[in-house]
């Protein structure tokens, strides 16, 4: 009888073991990665993409005639509005964290297998299923850090033009502090779902391009759909979350918003899902970089 | 039973393996068992030898079999790279990342402290002399520098059992040496080497065995002595001898037993001599040396015994067919 205490004890020390060894060894491939994401030639475009917004919207508070910032201090309303549905949601949003969290996301492992560099992670004493985790968590972390600072800066030049005593009461005493918020959730949340979505693209495709700009089109028709279909999107539920309502226009069909609290554990649900197919693909995946 | 299972945890074992990519083969019907010392994985470019490698360390899995590499299953990298290290044949590095960095980080990954990931760095770093230059970017090093410092890469996390693919590929004739020193001193230390190449006679003085692989198959396995024996009789040694007075010479080793055949090579500087007493013809050889006064410029095994019976072996005069 103690003999089978002993074993379990054994076990459980050696499950726990494992949890703190792969907790290392993420850490690992965060350091390697994210310095490799951040600083690697690939990183380049992705500063660019992640300016524009930022430099539109400080070109339009500077500009203070009509159409920029004369028009966002006479009508602070409607030139929310504008941002919420061109800035953010048209250009941040459907634009930049799109095609940003594809160029980071599908070269996690593409861009290895590119480089004839995966080998090296298949050779470590490490779980394959550790390395997913750890490469989505660093292209997490990059994107992240980098679209959140571009709604940030865009978000900050909207107020900015606006001028400095109205914004303190509207950020403050008003709804602005919990719509930022929303803005920097939603772009957040976007990050997980698509970047677990391209991770995977860029694990099962050759060449990723063809399925990614399916998924765009499919993301971009999401209005015209059916309700159903409507729910089978990243798209679908980011939207539901806005802090300001954005028409979709008026072919738009129309789909009662998903409340916050379905939307989200529904993206994270979702978002394992994809992690998990990931982790199933990892597994069987072969090194013949020669014939790629 | 005890000790079947003790074997299993010494061997690598290759159980009717086959690997097919799509239509193309790439081994067929491997059974094979390596056990501790140096392994020499030797057949000429296409005969499967990176295949078997990446099998082994589950680079790629076999269609049709099973491998199991002291016990573990190379589907279980957790386990299995606790054991193992492989030196593979690419030469491609992560990008942007310094020799020491490029070790270290991969250390980390391991599983190592940062502590124990820097000394087993600088450790391995040594142990193939790039310490001075283990500070400056990969992408700055000669191709023989890129495959030192991989070696470290493959050996820093001192596993017991390493698999290298064609080490000695592009090092010059001084850093060969060395790596074939570094070999033989972590054979010593108790490790589990199979190295592969495609140059018997580069490989087969430092081998406890040779496996001989052509075209998928695995031709013949076994030590080197135990091949050399067997194979003396029908095919004798060759060696080329480069001198200044051949013909005198040729004439005074052809009076040997030991010498069945000499022949003048055409430029009349040297000849060529087959023998099946390699010891008695260097002695012999020296005899000569001494009395006559001869002046002898080189003398090489055109193909010694091993060579001789890889030839025999793979069919042809080595490495034509792939
Ligand atoms: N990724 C691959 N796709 C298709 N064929 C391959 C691939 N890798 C190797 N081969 C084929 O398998 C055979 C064995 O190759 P390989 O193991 O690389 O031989 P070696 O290492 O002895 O030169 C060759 O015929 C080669 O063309
Ligand atoms: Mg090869």
């Amino acid at each position: 009888m103690s003999a089978a205490v002993e074993v379990q004890a054994v076990k459980s020390a050696q499950a726990g073991h494992d949890w703190s060894l792969w907790m290392r060894q993420i850490r690992a491939i965060l350091r390697i990665e994210v310095r490799k994401n951040f600083w690697g030639r690939r990183a380049l475009l992705i500063y660019l993409l992640a300016a524009i917004p930022v430099l539109l919207t400080f070109l339009l508070s500077i500009i203070d005639n009509e159409g920029g910032g004369a028009d966002i201090r006479r009508n602070w309303a409607s030139a929310q509005e504008a941002f919420a549905a061109i800035i953010y949601n048209g250009l941040i949003l459907r634009t930049v964290v799109y095609f940003g969290c594809a160029w980071i996301f599908m070269n996690l492992f593409r861009g290895e297998v590119v480089d004839k560099s995966l080998h090296y992670y298949f050779l470590c004493s490490l779980r394959r299923e550790v390395l997913v985790a750890g490469k989505y968590i660093s292209g997490l972390v990059v994107s992240v850090v980098l679209f959140t600072l571009t709604t940030g800066g865009s978000l900050f030049f909207l107020y900015y033009a606006r001028g400095y005593p109205a914004n303190v009461n509207y950020l403050f005493d008003g709804p602005g502090l919990t719509q930022c918020l929303a803005y920097a959730g939603i772009t957040i949340l976007a990050c997980v779902g698509y970047g677990a979505v391209f991770m995977v693209i860029g694990l099962f495709f050759r060449n990723p391009i063809i399925p990614a700009l399916l998924a765009y089109g499919w993301e971009w028709v999401n209005f015209l759909l059916p309700p159903l279909l409507k729910k089978i999107s990243i798209i679908h539920y980011l939207h539901s979350l806005s802090p300001i309502p954005v028409s979709e226009g008026p072919l738009a069909t129309v789909v009662d918003p998903t409340p916050a609290w379905i939307s989200v554990p529904s993206m994270i649900i979702f978002t394992a899902i994809v992690l998990f197919l990931a982790s199933i693909r990892i597994r069987k995946m072969e090194i013949r970089y020669g014939n790629e | 039973m005890e000790s079947q299972i003790s074997n299993l945890k010494s061997e690598i074992v290759f159980e009717d393996v086959s690997k097919f990519y799509g239509e193309i083969l790439g081994v067929n019907r491997v059974n094979l068992t390596i056990a501790p010392g140096i392994t020499s994985l030797v057949g000429p470019n296409g005969s499967g030898k990176t295949t078997l490698m990446n099998l082994m360390t589950g680079l790629i899995q076999p269609t049709r079999g099973r491998i199991s590499i002291l016990g573990i299953e190379p589907s279980d990298p957790q386990e299995l790279f606790r054991k193992v290290g492989y030196c593979g044949q690419f030469d491609s590095f992560p990008k942007g990342m310094t020799g020491y960095e490029f070790v270290k980080s991969f250390l980390s990954v391991h599983g190592l402290s940062n502590k124990e990931a820097e000394e087993k760095a600088w450790r391995a770093i040594e142990r193939v002399d790039l310490i001075d230059a283990a500070h400056r970017k990969v992408a700055a090093y000669s191709k023989g520098m890129r495959q030192r410092i991989r070696l470290a890469q493959s050996i820093a996390h001192e596993p017991a059992v390493m698999i290298l693919d064609e080490p000695l590929n592009g090092l010059d004739p001084m850093a060969r040496a060395e790596t074939i020193r570094l070999f033989r001193q972590l054979a010593q230390e108790g490790q589990h080497l199979i190295v592969s190449s495609h140059i018997l006679h580069e490989v087969d003085k430092m081998s406890d065995r040779v496996v001989l692989i052509n075209n998928g198959y695995i031709l013949a396995e076994g030590g080197v002595m135990g091949v050399r024996e067997e194979k003396m009789e029908e095919h004798p040694m060759q060696i080329t001898i480069r001198c200044d007075r051949p013909q005198e010479f040729a004439a005074r080793v052809f009076a040997s037993d030991s010498v069945v055949e000499a022949a003048l090579h055409e430029d009349r500087q040297g000849l060529f001599i087959k023998t099946r007493n390699a010891d008695a013809f260097y002695q012999l050889l020296n005899r000569v040396v001494v009395e006559n006064g001869m002046n002898i410029e080189s003398v090489s095994p055109v193909d010694d015994d091993l060579n001789a019976v890889y030839h025999y072996l793979i069919g042809s005069n080595g490495g034509g067919q792939s």
